[in-house]
């Protein structure tokens, strides 16, 4: 006896599973892709009654060029500026050296748990008062309240599966305890150096909530430009910059899937 | 260099890891410390290389005090277990790496690399100090620690269950190398192990361990032969414990007073009925079975409640025998507790 061919449900099944993916990854690319080059759209046509590049060129300069290289100057200096703070931290958390450290770690994690809207209202009342409301600094401060979590979290676990043994070899042989680490911890942790960094630069880029509450509006950065846009009725705008703001991101996460290893992700929420 | 260490008290929480331990590590010498896990030997060793304080005692090197010296200025190379080697450096640097710390001129580390790695016979393998240690054999990885850590010639080397990871035929060849590099360096060196046999084996030095204590020490012939406590008995060789004593016409009587210790490589079986020379211990007994060991016969004989292992030149059948001890090999210990002090 011969087993049976593929059944036929099976081979429905597959089909309908793959239209689900084609029209809910696929179906708003395309709408957006569509969008981008309409210069001219009216309903019912089913397809745009003239198609150009005349959106895009308006992209390439003026405004919308603006905000994305003032997107990009914000996410780096967060980025540096949370590597620079959190890899200290997470290398004490790793090494159990942190004062109250369960505590401190989950004081990184607070931000996330709460929703964000009121935080970030609240804070831009204090910015206010202390005058960072529209400028690059304050963005640069809201944006570090959600990229510390990652930067810190990600770099605990990084720095807690370096087994401390490596470092006392490098003691053990008259290494100072700051040129081990140069020499010895932190090249074995640039895997997830390297991946908080994206994770943190992508969480900078496209912030929105925080960004338009304390940086509108004086400091506009792309997705804040998005959603002003496509309020504005400009889906042809709104739609260049969508499919602009998602080439870092792309790109990015391919990069990421390289450095972040699972057991970066499984230490999230471990205290 | 001669190490000497008083009074070395460290405890984990409630867990006493060191409860006062005196010795002197002889310079030049090989001494072996062996205990079961949680005996305190790798607590030892890493107060010896500064990573451990004390919380009493004092260590000396040569006369000198460094209990309070942080490892970096002991002058003491410790191989660790699983050999600590950097897999983000080639096998070159990872030797290197101590002595580049030591600001010797690019030719002077080349040299010394190259020298480190003559003496642990990894020069014969063509580019290897260009690899990483990822691409290493275990007992290649194993050879290039040893390598790092003779190569800033310490004063003392430290050795912390370095076959443990090795297979057993590896184990037996890397065994004897360390043991002549010892010998050839003529550096002092203590080398930690749970493995009795290695540890007799390789040592001019025995120490053996137990509960955070030093229960016995000395050349490894003299511990083996006379056992000062039932735990080093037991430890060392395959050792029988009955809870007995012997009577006045030498047969072994079972009693709760007492406990004998004998090996199985003393204990013989003779002919039941035949009548024995006075210097022996004995007590009629049946064998239960009998097991090929390659070098002897192991024979399992029921002795009243327990059994005990006597090795044998021949195949012994089952049936009556009598289990036979010379005097002087058997070890009398009065009391029955466990011989575990834990």
């Amino acid at each position: 006896m011969r087993s049976p061919s593929p059944s036929l449900l099976g081979l429905v099944g597959r089909a309908a599973l793959g239209a689900l993916v084609l029209v809910a990854v696929v179906g708003p690319l395309l709408s957006l892709g569509l969008w981008s080059v309409a210069e001219r759209w009216h309903w019912p046509a089913p397809f745009p009654q003239q198609v150009g590049m005349k959106y895009w060129s308006r992209m390439l300069q003026g405004d919308p060029l603006r905000a994305l290289t003032r997107g990009v100057t914000i996410a780096s200096v967060t980025t540096v500026l949370a590597l620079a703070m959190a890899v200290p931290v997470a290398y004490l958390a790793a090494r159990r050296r942190l004062p109250a450290g369960p505590l401190a770690l989950a004081l990184f994690i607070l931000p996330q748990a709460f929703p964000q809207l009121p935080v970030f209202a609240s804070a831009t009342v204090l910015f206010y008062r202390w005058n960072l409301a529209g400028t690059v600094p304050g963005v640069v401060l809201i944006h570090l309240v959600g990229g510390l979590v990652y930067a810190v979290w990600t770099l605990t676990a990084a720095f807690r599966s370096i087994g401390p043994e490596l470092e006392e070899a490098a003691q053990n042989l008259g290494a100072s305890t700051t040129r081990t680490f140069f020499r010895v911890t932190l090249p074995l942790a640039m895997p997830g150096v390297v991946a908080s960094a994206i994770l943190v630069f992508l969480h900078s880029l496209d912030e929105f909530n925080g960004t338009l509450l304390v940086g509108a509006p004086y400091v506009t950065t792309l997705p804040v430009y998005m959603y002003t846009a496509s309020l504005g009725y400009e889906l042809q705008i709104a739609s260049v910059t969508a499919l602009v703001l998602m080439v870092p991101g792309v790109v990015l996460l391919l990069l990421l899937e390289r450095f972040l290893r699972a057991e970066y992700l499984a230490f999230f929420g471990h205290l | 260099m001669e190490v000497r260490v008083e009074g070395l008290v460290k405890r984990y929480g409630r867990v006493l890891a060191l409860a006062g331990v005196n010795h002197v590590f002889p310079s030049g010498a090989l001494t072996a410390v062996v205990g079961p896990s949680g005996c305190g030997k790798t607590t030892l060793l890493r107060v010896l290389a500064g990573f451990v304080q004390p919380e009493e005692g004092r260590v000396w090197m040569d006369g000198r005090d460094v209990t309070g010296v942080p490892p970096q200025a002991r002058r003491c190379a410790l191989v660790f277990q699983n050999y600590a080697l950097w897999p983000h450096m080639t096998v070159f640097d990872n030797v290197a790496f101590g002595l580049r710390l030591q600001r010797l001129p690019a030719s002077e580390v080349e040299r010394r690399v190259r020298e480190a790695l003559a003496l642990v016979e990894l020069d014969r393998v063509p580019g290897i100090e260009r690899r990483r240690p990822k691409e290493l054999s275990g007992g290649q990885q194993q050879r290039v620690a040893l390598a790092r850590a003779l190569a800033v010639r310490p004063g003392l080397l430290l050795l912390d269950e370095p076959l443990s990871n090795l297979d057993a035929k590896v184990r037996q060849r890397v065994r004897g190398e360390i043991r002549t590099l010892q010998r050839r360096t003529g550096i002092t060196t203590v080398y930690v192990t749970h493995d009795q046999e290695e540890a007799l084996s390789i040592a001019d030095d025995l120490v053996v361990m137990d509960g955070g204590r030093i229960v016995q020490s000395g050349r490894p012939e003299e511990v083996y032969a006379h056992p000062e406590d039932p735990f080093v008995a037991e430890f060392l060789g395959s050792t029988n414990v009955l809870n007995g004593t012997v009577g006045p016409d030498g047969r072994i009587l079972p009693s709760s007073e007492g406990r004998l210790l004998f090996r199985a490589e003393d204990t013989a079986l003779w002919p039941a009925g035949q009548s024995l020379p006075p210097d022996y211990a004995w007590a009629p007994a049946e064998v239960v079975d009998c097991l090929f060991l390659g070098h002897v016969y192991r024979a399992y004989v029921r002795l009243g409640d327990t059994v005990v292992l006597a090795d044998t030149k021949a195949r012994v059948g089952p049936g009556q025998v009598v289990v036979a001890v010379p005097r002087d090999r058997l070890l009398v210990f009065s009391g029955s507790e466990p011989a575990a002090r834990r």
